[in-house]
């Protein structure tokens, strides 16, 4: 059976085809889910695309936390389904509690767009066990409120606990404490990153394909589970 | 009608670029003397009932669940005078 790896549209999304479009890329069939829906549709994973959800009124990603689909994927999260949130999801993930932390405005309070090199600390999750620890990766990223914040005992406990996926290298875009582009959950099954690697899975359209492999890792991990 | 305002600020670790960038911008316009901006968020909340123990205590939870990112934001909680007469509006070149 193909494995189904949904991926979610809120109001405001923008990225959640190009989701779609680099799941069934590699090898998988993408699942639209529905914000008011609080069916997940047999998925065996989700993808929380980019955008500007709910016009990121409030706080990025503050009321997209509360929408009936939400509700479900909290739950299943917690019971070990992979979740991948990308740029707007990242902030819907810190939002939920699954991820710690928080996502602010860039320091430079300019919208960054830029490719991005990328260093993967960690290669165990869910989402990156293609790549190998210390391999390097160019993917576009674009953001405006993208520095990732917490306070000193959870950046040392992420740091410990190996939970820091990807880190800036070069250059810090967004004034993110410690150089971090992404962060996973105790389990490895939720990770938020703030960097696309939907965009980098053709050479087409994208820098690089160096995205594709956070979509073929839950593919061997869903077939290996 | 009761209004409640909840005031939502980042907290004091946390880097305010917009306050900075405020604050960069008001000796340029004459406003001297200032040492510090912080920006923030106020909410106004017009009660339908009588504002009790019960009332604020559901509002200090929306505050704290959903109005703020305790991760990142403080907030307060105060109840508004009703105000009886409407603030007239800044004189201005209405046309």
């Amino acid at each position: 059976m193909t494995t189904r790896v949904g991926v979610v549209t809120f109001p405001g999304s923008l990225d959640d085809r190009d989701a779609q479009r680099a799941v069934r890329l590699a090898g998988a069939e993408p699942v639209a889910l529905w914000h008011r829906d609080k069916d997940l549709h047999q998925v065996d994973a989700v993808v929380l695309p980019g955008g500007f959800s709910y016009g990121d009124y409030l706080r990025c990603g503050a009321i997209s936390r509360f929408s009936p689909v939400m509700d479900t994927i909290i739950e299943q999260a917690k019971l070990g389904m992979p979740v991948l949130g990308i740029c707007n999801g990242f902030q819907v993930l810190c939002e939920s509690h699954l991820l710690p932390g928080a996502l602010t405005r860039n320091d430079s309070l300019h919208f960054v767009c830029r490719d991005q090199k990328l260093r993967i600390e960690n290669a165990g999750t869910a989402w990156t066990r293609d790549y190998s620890a210390g391999q390097e990766i160019v993917v576009p990223l674009k953001n405006g409120e993208g520095r990732f914040v917490a306070d000193e005992h959870v950046l040392e406990a992420l740091e410990a606990e190996g939970r820091v996926v990807a880190r800036y290298v070069d250059v810090n875009p967004n004034g993110s404490y410690r150089d971090i582009a992404g962060i996973t959950n105790a389990a490895g099954n939720v990770v938020g990153l703030m960097p696309h690697p939907e965009h980098a899975v053709e050479p087409l359209t994208g820098p690089t394909t160096d995205g594709l492999g956070f979509f073929t890792s839950v593919l061997k991990q869903l077939v290996n589970a | 009608m009761a209004r409640v305002v909840v005031d939502v600020m980042l907290k004091p670790e946390i880097l305010d670029p917009q306050g900075q960038a405020v604050q960069r911008a008001l000796p340029r316009l004459g406003f001297t003397g200032i040492a510090d901006v912080r920006q923030g968020k106020r909410f106004e909340l017009e009660l339908e009932g009588p504002v009790d123990d019960a009332a604020l205590a559901r509002i200090r939870e929306a505050a704290e669940t959903f109005l703020a990112n305790t991760v990142i934001e403080d907030f307060t909680v105060r109840v508004e005078e009703t105000v009886t007469s409407v603030p007239s509006s800044v004189a201005g070149d209405a046309k």
